[in-house]
């Protein structure tokens, strides 16, 4: 059933906003802490269960897969709600700041890309090496 | 005659967001196989034509909300908030790698310290550049450089003046929309191929919306290994731009 895929999709979406809300409260943020990272998590953990469990129909894919083929669409109506004439008004300080920043950090993802690329063999090793290092490091971190 | 049309878009928005946004892909596509032989991706354009559109509906209804801020064109604004939005970014991971994901890890984290940090650097010294003094005004322009998120949090957080607000928030919104723009014109000069670099990508640029658009027009098989850093990013901005970052700038500036 198709209805399961986006039920699946809609309770791990719930799950970890609730989680990342939760996060920011015991951070004390006001905002979500990595609530979609979360989620993504749920989602990518309960695909392997299905998996393993050979229960992942086509109609619970199908109901994933539509949403995530809807992406770029949702994507192109996110821009087309932006404040574009604040960002345009907002003169040199902005621009500047922005145009820098982004500069530096389009450096920085050439370096951590090409270091990653080149000591690829070896990080291979380490992944296999450290099965504590659960899937997303980053989101412990955070 | 064109009343009654006008009441079926608002009465159906969300069916009439469907409709409109899937003409912008089709035009997209067809731009980008026939002007530009297939060399730039059709959602490249898409987005690109989607900003152009927000910008000038903004400065037709002066509101914030670009196009949703015509009545006829509400749904858009359901269809591309952060609610379906996020809905959908999910939706994306059930494609993730998982070996690939777990592979970039310490890069994804090395990645979000970096793209806290630089961006503050950047947005603080542009401040004081422009004659900013106080310890305040310089932290909320400085968050606002990391993105539209955290500069008004931050802001908030430490009682900003309502203009500095405004202008951290306008830095971190162009910083989104240059991500989505510029994104595919230097993902090949940057190496921007592989869901490692993408991990890396999200963790650096944090804006979730920039990160988003900028790697669906690159390459969308992508977006989830972006998207699973970014989404960090603006939380870990939150955190530190009010606290840590304040406590710095205070004691650099006195």
């Amino acid at each position: 059933m198709t209805i399961l895929g986006v039920a699946l999709l809609a309770l791990c979406t719930l799950i970890g906003v609730f989680l990342g809300d939760l996060l920011g409260v015991a951070l004390g943020v006001k905002a979500n802490v990595g609530g979609v990272g979360l989620a993504m998590i749920l989602l990518i953990a309960a695909r392997s269960w299905l998996l393993a469990k050979g229960k992942l129909s086509s109609g619970i894919k199908l109901g994933v897969e539509f949403w995530s083929t809807m992406y770029i669409p949702i994507v192109v109506a996110m821009a087309a709600q932006q404040n574009v004439v604040a960002a345009v008004k907002g003169g040199p300080i902005v621009l500047i700041a922005a145009t820098v920043s982004l500069l530096l950090c389009f450096a920085c993802v050439a370096f951590l890309g090409r270091f990653g690329r080149s000591d690829t063999p070896g990080s291979d090793a380490v992944a296999g090496k450290s099965p504590d290092a659960p899937a997303p490091p980053s989101g412990t971190k955070a | 005659m064109l009343q009654m049309i006008e009441h079926v878009f608002i009465e159906q928005s969300l069916v009439a967001a469907f409709a409109v946004v899937g003409g912008l892909m089709l035009v997209s596509n067809l731009a980008a196989r026939h002007l530009t032989a297939g060399r730039v991706h059709g959602s490249a354009i898409a987005i690109v034509l989607g900003l152009v559109l927000a910008y000038v509906a903004g400065t037709y209804t002066g509101g914030k909300k670009g196009v949703a801020d015509l009545p006829v064109f509400a749904g858009i604004g359901l269809m591309g908030g952060a609610m379906l939005r996020d809905f959908a970014i999910v939706a994306t991971a059930f494609e993730v790698d998982v070996v690939e994901a777990r592979r970039a890890g310490i890069l994804g984290i090395v990645a979000l310290a970096l793209g806290t940090i630089i961006p503050f650097i950047v947005g603080a010294l542009t401040a004081v550049a422009f004659g900013y003094t106080d310890a305040v005004s310089i932290t909320t322009i400085g968050a606002g450089a990391v993105t539209y998120i955290v500069g008004p949090v931050t802001g908030a957080a430490l009682g900003a003046d309502s203009a500095v607000m405004a202008l951290s928030i306008a830095t971190g919104v162009t910083k989104a929309v240059m991500v989505m723009v510029g994104t595919p014109l230097v993902a090949k000069l940057i190496g921007l191929d592989n869901p490692r670099s993408a991990m890396a990508f999200g963790g650096l640029m944090g804006t979730v919306s920039g990160v988003a658009g900028g790697l669906a027009a690159t390459d969308p098989k992508l977006v989830p290994y972006g998207a699973l850093t970014a989404t960090f990013h603006t939380g870990i901005g939150c955190l530190v731009g009010p606290s840590i970052f304040y406590l710095i700038v205070r004691a650099i500036v006195g």
